[in-house]
């Protein structure tokens, strides 16, 4: 969806990143991904290359660790793996399962030189 | 610019009313080339004597939320309720706020932040009521986010104990995912589109506290079954409130006043000055 702001903000943590620990290139950007953070990967990486274009993370390799979706069921009450936001619960059927992991997007770890 | 939405910053413009400001470029400025030498398209590989790790561990949204969190403070400081009103392109939000700021002038004050890619149409047809209203204009971007709200918070000043109503960007998926400081987001549904769209767009109808099912008037002539959506709505969020209204006709905007007045009197009582250290937004650059 909106893949172009979130490279965005991949290189301000970038930006921010280079002021703290000053360095020349970034080889590796590590994300994790959650699998309910609604973002598309190929699409994200699309936009990770327009957007590092001229800058100190051009041509960096973006490795995405996809982090598994977890929910809380209040009908059943029980913690059920979730692939997709807003569907049934796995074990009861019941709608309104709760997300409890796998709904970030988070820049883990650059690789720099 | 995004091969999904056409996404893009860098082309933000604001009209205040008074003066047309653009500021090309002012906007998140990019970074600039570093001035040691690299190589393009070089493929990273294994850490090497050459190479170093950093732990960084920070949230992709973390900025934008970071923001309107400043954002929120602020408007709580000044007992200002603030909604964020989101819709596709032509389900009504503008022609409901035309009609809600006109029924609520005199009885409180109001605001108006008016987001679309282009023209200033909106942001006139609200001062035309006499209540203030500032327009950004996205560009390329398909979406409001955090700071775009904050710089012009400034400027419009809201009164004390005020509504400030923010439409966004028509577009029923990315500004789901962008806070902006405010109470609550106002889903705009109508009547014209599918009844089926809270299944294809979910998103939005999680991220909403409240649903206005618009253009009501048209239901003898539309197969839309209100049952059917409100159930598909509520499948995605049981806790979402839901109004029928026309912004024609004035059908239902009764119950809608009366929400926001019940919504507003909460902001004004759990408002109140800034704590030391809180900051507000920065005003523009």
């Amino acid at each position: 969806m909106h893949e172009m702001s979130l490279a965005e903000s991949i290189r301000e943590i970038v930006d921010d990143a280079r002021k703290q620990n000053p360095f020349v290139r970034v080889r590796t950007i590590v994300l994790a991904l959650g699998e309910l953070a609604a973002v598309e990967p190929d699409s994200l990486r699309f936009c990770f290359e327009a957007v590092m274009t001229g800058g100190p993370a051009e041509g960096a390799e973006l490795r995405i660790e996809e982090v598994p979706g977890q929910g809380y069921c209040p009908a059943c009450a029980s913690s059920v793996a979730l692939h997709a936001l807003y569907d049934a619960c796995p074990a009861c059927g019941a709608y309104g399962v709760e997300v409890t992991g796998g709904n970030r997007m988070q820049v883990l770890e650059l690789e720099v030189e | 610019m995004c091969g999904v939405c056409g996404c893009g910053a860098g082309e933000v413009r604001i009209e205040e009313g008074e003066a047309d400001v653009l500021r090309p470029g002012a906007y998140r400025p990019v970074t600039g080339r570093s001035g040691a030498a690299f190589v393009p398209g070089r493929k990273g590989g294994q850490e090497g004597e050459r190479t170093r790790r950093l732990r960084v561990e920070r949230d992709i949204l973390a900025t934008n939320d970071a923001e309107a969190g400043a954002n929120r403070r602020w408007l709580a400081a000044r007992r200002t309720l603030a909604l964020n009103l989101v819709s596709s392109p032509g389900a009504g939000k503008t022609s409901l706020l035309v009609r809600t700021v006109e029924a609520l002038r005199g009885r409180m004050p109001l605001a108006v932040i008016e987001g679309d890619q282009q023209t200033s149409f909106d942001a006139e047809r609200i001062r035309a009521t006499g209540v203030p209203a500032v327009q950004i204009n996205t560009g390329k971007g398909c979406h409001l986010d955090a700071r775009m709200v904050g710089r012009v918070l400034p400027g419009l000043l809201p009164a004390e104990g005020a509504v400030l109503f923010i439409e966004n960007v028509g577009n029923l998926v990315c500004p789901a995912a962008f806070d902006l400081g405010e109470a609550a987001k106002v889903v705009v549904l109508s009547v014209t589109e599918g009844d089926d769209k809270p299944l294809k767009y979910p998103d939005m109808f999680a991220a909403a506290g409240l649903m206005l099912l618009n253009k009501i008037d048209l239901l003898p002539y539309v197969d839309f079954d209100v049952e059917r959506a409100i159930g598909f709505a509520r499948r995605i969020n049981p806790r979402l409130e839901v109004l029928q209204v026309s912004a024609r006709t004035g059908a239902g905007l009764d119950a809608w006043l009366v929400w926001l007045e019940a919504r507003g009197r909460e902001a004004g009582r759990a408002g109140g000055p800034l704590a030391a250290g809180q900051e507000a937004p920065r005003s523009c650059c």
